[in-house]
């Protein structure tokens, strides 16, 4: 089994230790891993604009990039989402769409359904609070959303109970949106700060050390707004918890 | 009392600068939603109601034009006097020319959305018709002269205070008073004068029944009864999505209705009309007003399954900390802003954007609109329609252009990340709106992908 390595473009420039964990992640666990140079973002900021022109070259570019591979794993549920998802308008023509579309995976979901994971070596001994990204949960369904009423379930948190030490907290509202938004962020700037202002708010409420999730997209908006007002709330990828990349 | 164009982010920002009114506002909404989320928990069938409901509503708008004609048959026999009005103007000519013939001067009105949507009000006042709004938040809101925040709970901006000061000085009661107990009562024995003096009663419609032709309301309050019993005219105004095929089916969507919308098990009145009482006589307006061409529209039909239950704008983030009249549409939130567009798209261009796409209203519909999916097949059709900002456009045509070469990608990570070096001072400058309230990430000094060619021997 081959896997290529999508690290999304913000995270392959901002926080390249995200990636640098994920791909450590999938090492532990002796996966033959690749990371193709060619690689450069999956569209969305132009897709979540209504561009869908734009997207049809980068979505191209994606597919010729990835199809080589088994599995594409890619520690965001939002870009996982885009290629799943949203690729069908622009790109079923492009040979490989098919394959690519429905092999590209979101970590945690690939290590609970692909790998089925059942254990992992390492400890967090902190009390944590999980952001719940919106397109991982209602795109992607890794958990039962808190609207749904069918049997509830959750592939991350199912991973993050096997971190030896670590104390989920429990957040008021566990599943509201931070207000991110990709372009949103920006267009609705008052609106998306107080969202953000109001999840961590919840997580210090239920007495979070730590603050992780599956987006680091959804953390950087909230890390900004976090080390601006000096809340007492460390930001990390879900990934360098599941490597144990930090202590 | 008109609205329409608006920029959302603008009306928002107003609205969210206001604090502890932002903070009020969203637990109101939010305990409605837990509310719901309570009622629709109680039924474990629910996910199974919300299937039947939208493969309901998807029968129903696929065949729309015989059961329609089925409903005025049916509904004729009955004694119902039928109208077809194409616009919003039409609609309420004809409601006009009804209350005209009997030479009403005061009518009394039940909650409707669809008379706030053909400006009814407006069109009777200036031809000397006075309407009286019997559903305490929609009274409130008239009192007010300001259109609803949400179509369920219209009042739900105002403060208990406000509306002391407001009764204060239209009903008279005591200053001060913000016992919702004592003024609820208050509007009660005003508005029952009203009742009594009223000549005709209108009304909406929340199902009409193909194969009886009877109309089925829902209120809490009790108002669409006493306002159709009274008085010796009853006109009832619906849009053309109303109809559902069997009154079996009501068993459907009476039990998501109000589950959705404010988690009682049913409401409280949930009334039948089946023809006019003796001597009187009874019409339904049935509205199409922009409706056709939304069934026309392969990515939006759907939309019109809507049951108006008001769900989407309780659990949306963005309406529940900007308020309904952020939206600038008759209809506020995820629906409105799928609604909106279809009107009017360059007017309400910005909000199919006022969204973070999260999805919440989507699993939240007791009929299953994809409602974020729409709002993004809307923004689509902004860009397409040349009205994106032009700044936007540009930026979006470039990111692609540069996103579609990894050598450009390279060299454009690394300006941005040298630009993330520049002191903080030129950092954050008026352009960086994003540096507003948050901190930009620390740039680091290699991205992943220079790091892995550097180490790919060591990684492979």
């Amino acid at each position: 089994m081959k896997i290529g390595l999508f690290i999304p473009c913000y995270v392959d420039q901002l926080y390249p230790h995200v990636a640098k964990a994920t791909l450590t992640l999938l090492q532990q666990l002796n996966l033959d891993v690749d990371y193709p140079l060619a690689q450069t973002c999956c569209g969305q900021p132009m897709g979540n604009t209504g561009c869908s022109d734009d997207v049809k070259p980068v979505a191209e570019h994606f597919i010729k990039t990835f199809k080589p591979y088994d599995y594409i794993v890619c520690p965001s549920g939002s870009c996982t989402s885009m290629v799943r998802n949203h690729y069908k308008d622009v790109a079923s023509h492009c040979e490989g769409y098919d394959h690519v579309s429905t092999r590209t995976m979101e970590l945690c979901e690939f290590l609970v359904d692909v790998i089925q994971i059942k254990e992992i070596n390492a400890s967090l001994p902190y009390r944590v609070g999980l952001h719940q990204s919106c397109h991982g949960l209602r795109e992607l369904r890794l958990a039962k959303s808190s609207e749904r009423m069918d049997a509830p379930f959750s592939k991350v948190t199912q991973l993050l109970a096997m971190v030896k030490g670590i104390e989920l907290v429990e957040l008021d509202r566990k599943d509201e949106c931070c207000g991110f938004g990709g372009t949103f962020a920006i267009a609705e700037e008052a609106i998306s700060c107080q969202m953000g202002k109001d999840r961590i708010a919840d997580h210090l409420q239920a007495g979070a050390q730590i603050m992780t999730g599956i987006d680091m997209s959804c953390l950087m908006h909230l890390n900004g707004l976090i080390t601006r007002n000096g809340d007492p709330l460390r930001v990390v990828h879900i990934a360098e918890i599941l490597a144990g990349t930090i202590k | 009392m008109t609205q329409m164009h608006t920029h959302h982010p603008k009306k928002a920002a107003a609205f969210v600068s206001d604090q502890a009114r932002t903070t009020w506002h969203n637990k109101a909404l939010w305990f409605v939603r837990q509310k719901r989320d309570k009622a629709a928990a109680s039924l474990p069938e629910w996910e199974q109601l919300r299937d039947t409901a939208a493969q309901i509503k998807a029968h129903s708008l696929s065949n729309l034009d015989e059961y329609l004609e089925e409903f005025e048959r049916n509904a004729q026999a009955k004694g119902i006097t039928i109208h077809w009005a194409a616009t919003g103007d039409e609609h309420n000519q004809i409601v006009y020319d009804i209350l005209k013939t009997h030479q009403v001067r005061e009518v009394v009105k039940s909650k409707s959305m669809l008379t706030e949507e053909c400006h009814l009000n407006p069109f009777l006042e200036k031809r000397g018709i006075t309407v009286i709004d019997t559903d305490l938040g929609e009274r409130i809101v008239q009192l007010r002269n300001e259109p609803p925040s949400h179509i369920v709970l219209p009042a739900i901006h105002v403060k208990k205070e406000e509306i002391g000061e407001l009764f204060h000085e239209h009903m008279g009661t005591k200053k001060g008073a913000s016992d919702p107990k004592y003024l609820t009562e208050s509007a009660r024995l005003d508005l029952r004068k009203k009742f009594l003096d009223a000549e005709a009663g209108i009304t909406g419609v929340n199902f009409a029944v193909a194969e009886t032709g009877s109309v089925v309301v829902c209120t809490n309050e009790g108002n669409a009864d006493l306002g159709t019993v009274l008085p010796p005219i009853h006109i009832a105004c619906m849009g053309l999505e109303k109809i559902i095929p069997k009154q079996e089916n009501l068993g459907v969507f009476l039990r998501l209705l109000a589950r959705s919308a404010t988690g009682q098990p049913i409401t409280t009145y949930s009334s039948h009309f089946n023809g006019p009482q003796k001597g009187s006589e009874m019409h339904v307006v049935i509205v199409d007003n922009g409706r056709s061409e939304l069934l026309s529209r392969k990515k939006f039909w759907r939309s019109l399954s809507c049951i108006r239950c008001g769900a989407c704008m309780n659990t949306c983030p963005i309406y529940r900390r900007s308020g309904g009249h952020s939206y600038g549409y008759v209809i506020p939130g995820p629906i409105g802003s799928v609604l909106a567009p279809n009107k009017d798209l360059a007017a309400h261009k910005s909000l199919p954007f006022a969204s973070t796409l999260c999805g919440s209203c989507t699993d939240v519909c007791p009929v299953k609109i994809d409602l974020h999916h729409q709002l993004l097949a809307w923004r689509e059709e902004v860009v397409k329609a040349g009205k994106l900002n032009p700044g936007k456009r540009l930026a979006m045509k470039l990111t692609s252009w540069v996103l579609q070469s990894p050598q450009r990608y390279k060299l454009a990570g690394k300006c941005a990340r040298l630009a993330m070096k520049l002191p903080r001072v030129f950092l954050y400058n008026p352009l960086n709106i994003w540096g507003r309230q948050r901190d930009l990430p620390p740039a680091p000094p290699e991205s992943f992908q220079e790091w892995y060619t550097k180490n790919r021997d060591k990684n492979s």
